[in-house]
């Protein structure tokens, strides 16, 4: 699964984009953030506070119950602050 | 007519309007909004914004297309710029038009209301004591679902 990062959780997680072997079990956004957890001390810590993790599938913001595929493009990145 | 554009280049908003403006004579009410860097009481030396390529015109465009859909336009204009900015340089331009006040004075408030809480944008501000990424507020939230119905 392709990943993107942005802002400070990208700065925390030390890389814009990953490819992540996604193992069974894993269906959701919550069980995906749970997996990404386990990578590195990063992960965990940029992904710990979940209300500040948002999630985007194929460029589309969606929530944490949303189901995920394989082939989804998936960014996390906090609330945004544009405008 | 709606149109977006994602550029570090800075914009010309009263050449903006005219373009608009231009063949459009059932055009009675343009309304603009455009934000700047703010200088922080002068601790301010730069900010960067950071988006998400791709998704960041998509969801300008959904929004564009919910105000669209909601008020009686005659075109909207969502300019935003990303890379390093300066204290007084522009950030966003938003503009709507219409054939009456309501209709564009309205919409553009939804625009940016929408674009603060949806569009995926990220702001880090430098000042002397360093750089910090700006915190998202909760009131971005509460205006946007103000629009709720």
């Amino acid at each position: 699964m392709d990943i993107k990062y942005f802002s400070w959780i990208r700065e925390g997680i030390g890389t814009d984009e990953e490819q992540v072997k996604i193992p069974a079990g894993v269906t959701t956004i919550s069980d995906l953030l749970d997996h990404l957890s386990t990578l590195s001390d990063g992960h965990a810590q940029a992904l710990k506070e979940r209300v500040f993790v948002r999630v985007a599938v194929n460029q589309t913001h969606v929530n944490h119950d949303h189901a995920v595929k394989d082939t989804d493009e998936v960014a996390i990145f906090p609330p945004v602050t544009g405008g | 007519m709606v149109s977006v554009s994602v550029q570090k280049e800075d914009f010309d908003i009263g050449a903006e309007v005219a373009a608009l403006k231009a063949d459009n004579f059932g055009v009675g009410a343009i309304v603009t909004f455009s934000g700047t860097v703010r200088d922080m009481g002068g601790t301010l030396t730069s900010m960067t914004l950071e988006h998400y390529p791709g998704m960041t015109e998509a969801e300008l465009m959904r929004i564009s297309e919910d105000a669209e859909a909601r008020w009686p336009l005659l075109g909207t204009r969502i300019i935003h710029r990303h890379g390093t900015l300066a204290p007084g340089d522009n950030i966003v331009l938003v503009i709507a038009l219409s054939a009456h006040r309501q209709a564009a004075f309205e919409a553009a408030a939804f625009l940016m209301d929408f674009l603060k809480s949806r569009a995926p944008f990220w702001k880090k501000e430098t000042t002397e004591d360093g750089a910090d990424w700006v915190d998202a507020k909760e009131t971005d939230d509460a205006a946007m679902n103000r629009w709720q119905r």
